[in-house]
């Protein structure tokens, strides 16, 4: 069992099982988002809800932080630990002919997701925290809808936004059905439906989310 | 056909090499980039320069000698091709051909285009084999039903000829498509089950240990390989090392 916490290929279950893990978050992140465009009274309620559940704020939440961190810090281990492999680089190397760029770029991709992370824990998390457990305000169901538009006044951070959700589609494009090949599930090959699910998965839902800030943004500058 | 190579020179594993420029002249399109690295090598030596020193044997395509890095691809632009095999027809004329070694810290430059890949010797030693008592009273290997699916499987595994393409290739210098083909040969026959535990995990364990890196599925290997491993073999290996390591 020592073997198996310091092999390689135990390293590539964490990334494949922290990534899955996330894969399932962020679904669910969108299903609460989506119903501020169609239905905001059960926006409303569902926020509520995920802000002062106990098994929510006490649970769930501090297993998605561990996986968050945990799925990063591994990325950057295995690309210290890769970089190291190969010492001495070619003059020229023609990744382009064998790979994708996404494939072999997930460490961009994913410190510029990481570093939007910075910027949503800052205007949602720090502030509902600091709303719950430092100002010690009273609950109010209605406030979230008119918080959550209110993030999506300024054109540059909502830009932002963007940028770091094609980003994010790029990271899962490739790391969504490369999970599988890790854990060793299956080979997902070019045609698969299984790698087609997973495709349209890394296109739709940060498209999603970009459809979410567009829509209050432009809704709050007509 | 007229050339400007540029070639990796290394004069030892401590010395520090350099890419250097050989124009050549008179290359035939029907001749193999290893007859046309042998022309630039007459010129050298009638010249009296030291000629580049390269890995090469069967020139058929099955020993995994012939190891270089052609414009960046490993073998060449020609897929499924070693570079004794790939012809100077698929270089147009005035083309300038980069030619580097294998790059990774487990293949050690020996000189010039010349790696040391014992590192997959060491793998294949630490558990690709079936041990079989050979007293005289072994049971014949054909005298075991196989599902022909699973043969076929097992002999693509085994057509791996362990050139190293797949970690030259490889972003981050693995060598899991090796490795697994090694293990998926033995993983997928009968013969192979007794010491299936032990082959997985001391594999694994030799494959990190020689310090190649870790796979992120890009797959530039399987596109790579001269001959054509899948990466199939890779998603085995990791259900092979788990089932090794917690269930048995």
């Amino acid at each position: 069992m020592s073997a198996l916490v310091k092999s390689s290929l135990a390293r590539k279950w964490v990334m494949a099982l922290s990534g899955l893990f996330l894969v399932v978050f962020l679904t669910q992140h969108f299903v609460i988002n989506i119903t501020s465009v169609i239905a905001p009274d059960t926006f409303n309620e569902w926020s509520h809800f995920m802000g002062y559940n106990g098994l929510v704020q006490f649970v769930a939440q501090p297993i998605l932080i561990a996986g968050v961190i945990i799925h990063f810090v591994m990325g950057f281990v295995l690309d210290y630990q890769n970089r190291k492999a190969r010492p001495v680089k070619y003059a020229k190397f023609s990744g382009n002919a064998n790979s994708t760029w996404v494939s072999r770029n997930m460490i961009i991709s994913g410190a510029v997701v990481l570093a939007f992370l910075g910027l949503h824990m800052y205007d949602f998390w720090v502030h509902e925290m600091a709303y719950k457990y430092v100002e010690n305000k009273p609950e109010d169901p209605t406030r979230y809808l008119p918080e959550l538009k209110e993030k999506f006044v300024d054109g540059w951070r909502v830009a932002i936004y963007v940028v770091s959700f094609v980003l994010l589609s790029l990271h899962l494009w490739h790391g969504f059905n490369s999970s599988f090949q890790s854990i060793g599930v299956k080979s997902v090959k070019k045609g698969d439906s299984l790698r087609k699910v997973t495709y349209a998965w890394a296109v739709l839902i940060p498209a999603g989310f970009v459809f979410i800030a567009l829509f209050h943004y432009f809704n709050h500058i007509s | 056909m007229k050339l400007n190579l540029k070639i990796w020179r290394q004069e030892g594993p401590e010395a520090k090499g350099k890419m250097v420029d050989y124009p050549l002249d008179g290359v035939d399109g029907d001749m193999s980039f290893l007859e046309m690295m042998d022309i630039l090598n007459e010129k050298l030596i009638n010249e009296g320069e030291t000629p580049v020193e390269f890995d090469h044997d069967c020139r058929e395509g099955i020993c995994g000698s012939c190891n270089m890095m052609i414009n960046g691809e490993p073998h060449g632009p020609q897929k499924l091709t070693t570079t004794c095999q790939l012809h100077m027809r698929k270089f147009k004329d005035g083309d300038t051909i980069t030619v580097e070694p294998w790059r990774a810290k487990a293949f050690p430059v020996i000189k010039d285009l010349i790696v040391d890949r014992s590192a997959f010797d060491r793998i294949q030693q630490a558990g690709g084999y079936i041990s079989v008592n050979t007293s005289g009273n072994t049971q014949d290997a054909n005298s075991i039903p196989i599902e022909k699916s699973k043969a076929d499987e097992a002999f693509w595994s085994a057509t791996c000829i362990g050139c190293g393409a797949c970690v030259a290739a490889c972003k981050n210098a693995s060598a899991m498509l090796f490795t697994s083909a090694k293990i998926s040969q033995f993983a997928l026959l009968p013969q192979g089950e007794v010491e299936a535990t032990d082959r997985v995990r001391n594999m694994v364990r030799q494959m990190d240990e020689e310090g190649f890196g870790n796979c992120t599925n890009t797959g530039a290997c399987m596109v790579e390989c001269p001959k054509g491993i899948k990466l199939d073999n890779i998603a085995r290996m990791n259900r092979e090392y788990l089932k090794a390591e917690t269930v048995a």
